[in-house]
């Protein structure tokens, strides 16, 4: 049986173990001998290369566009700064101002420009950098500090998709834009969660989000034991399938506290994850 | 000399807004006449970029000085492209404001006294 569908691994609250179980994973989908691709998302935090250890093998800087002014050119007609919908570049008088992390890139200051005075100027947003982790591929986006683009940068790791890969996906926590960017067009999404108050308040914006953008999805129930049955109860409720429901278990938190695979270290729990790749299959 | 006071409310006894692209309202005051007029600050809700898009509607309103209490340096910048004086460090009334204005006890500042987004969630 060979995998080639893109799976997102996301949450509503952060750390709830979307890396664990993106990257255990990518692990026994190897193990079998399958083609896969583990792709950080995460980039204002990524943190996969802690438990896969890649050996890093390339790297790529990425830039998105800004505007730079031509002050010989420039007219002070306004023109840019009208079209602007974040102030990233205003006339002032005589002047043109342009502030560089409000800009999106949507490139209308270059376009409207009747004087041809703008010209793209191109702004380190991140990093990616490629690897190999035994025989998986190894690809994670790293946003460079003090910048704002995540999306534009979570879009550029997700331009390294092999279609003939399994491919994770770590999302980053939350619902806003870098979760919309990483899960958009994904085969299928894992919502992992914990029973908890919080667990269950970010489960169901996250779980509006997926529906809001038509994506198959199941929840995975990590730390199972502590909290209450609220998560159980309002899966149950909107017939939300729950694949997986890892234990809480001390060994586990130990095995990750010092960057260690579960599957590795707990080699229990490896059907925990072979069976949860089988129920995903069965769901594509 | 034209100035324009963060605000508050609408009017000279309202209190001078410790925000500058998030104030509520821009008063701006003839000095010599103590005639006013009032703008409503539409950047307060803004997801960004409040800082500049306010600094454009004081220009644009005609001020030739900002009396507020603190400002970031998008804000800044933007006054200062148009050589729009700013005085930070306000407080009390507009009225009381621009008293200690008129009286030269407010001193001219010549960089942000906060950072970025300072106003926001205050």
């Amino acid at each position: 049986m060979s995998y080639n569908f893109v799976i997102a691994i996301a949450s509503g609250k952060g750390g709830t173990g979307k890396t664990t179980i993106a990257t255990n994973l990518a692990y026994v989908a190897s193990d079998l001998g399958q083609k896969v691709q583990y792709l950080d998302c995460d980039v204002e935090e990524p943190n996969g290369h802690i438990f896969l250890k890649p050996q890093i093998t390339g790297s790529q800087e990425i830039t998105v566009d800004v505007p730079q002014v031509d002050p010989e050119k420039c007219t002070a007609c306004g023109k840019c700064g009208e079209i602007c919908q974040y102030s990233a570049i205003i006339c002032i008088k005589e002047h043109v101002l342009t502030f560089e992390q409000l800009c999106h890139s949507c490139g209308g200051c270059f376009r409207i420009c009747p004087a041809d005075a703008i010209d793209a100027k191109p702004l380190k947003i991140g990093d990616i950098e490629f690897g190999k982790t035994g025989d998986i591929n190894f690809v994670s986006g790293r946003l460079q500090i003090g910048n704002v683009r995540t999306p534009a940068l979570i879009k550029e790791v997700k331009k390294h998709i092999k279609q003939d890969h399994l491919t994770i996906i770590d999302v980053p926590p939350g619902t806003s834009c870098p979760v919309v960017e990483a899960v958009k067009g994904v085969d299928f999404v894992l919502l992992v969660t914990e029973p908890t108050p919080f667990g269950l308040n970010d489960l169901r914006l996250a779980v509006e989000l997926a529906n809001e953008m038509n994506l198959p999805f199941d929840v995975v129930i990590n730390r199972y034991g502590i909290g209450n049955e609220e998560v159980e109860k309002y899966c149950k409720a909107e017939n939300i399938d729950i694949v997986m429901k890892l234990p809480d278990d001390r060994r586990i938190a130990e095995a990750y506290s010092s960057g260690k695979m579960i599957i590795e270290q707990l080699p229990e729990y490896k059907n925990y994850f072979l069976n949860l790749l089988k129920e995903i299959e069965s769901r594509i | 000399m034209k100035i324009a006071i963060t605000s508050t409310g609408k009017t000279l006894d309202s209190q001078v807004d410790q925000r500058f692209g998030r104030a509520a309202y821009f008063i701006v005051v003839e000095t010599e006449t103590m005639g006013f007029s009032v703008l409503e600050n539409e950047s307060v809700a803004a997801a960004g970029g409040a800082g500049i898009t306010s600094a454009k509607a004081v220009i644009d309103a005609g001020a030739e000085a900002v009396l507020t209490g603190n400002c970031g340096p998008n804000a800044q910048r933007t006054l200062s492209a148009a050589a729009v004086k700013l005085y930070t460090g306000a407080t009390g009334t507009i009225e009381e404001a621009i008293e200690l204005f008129k009286n030269g006890k407010l001193t001219e500042a010549t960089s942000p006294n906060v950072d970025a987004h300072f106003g926001i969630d205050k």
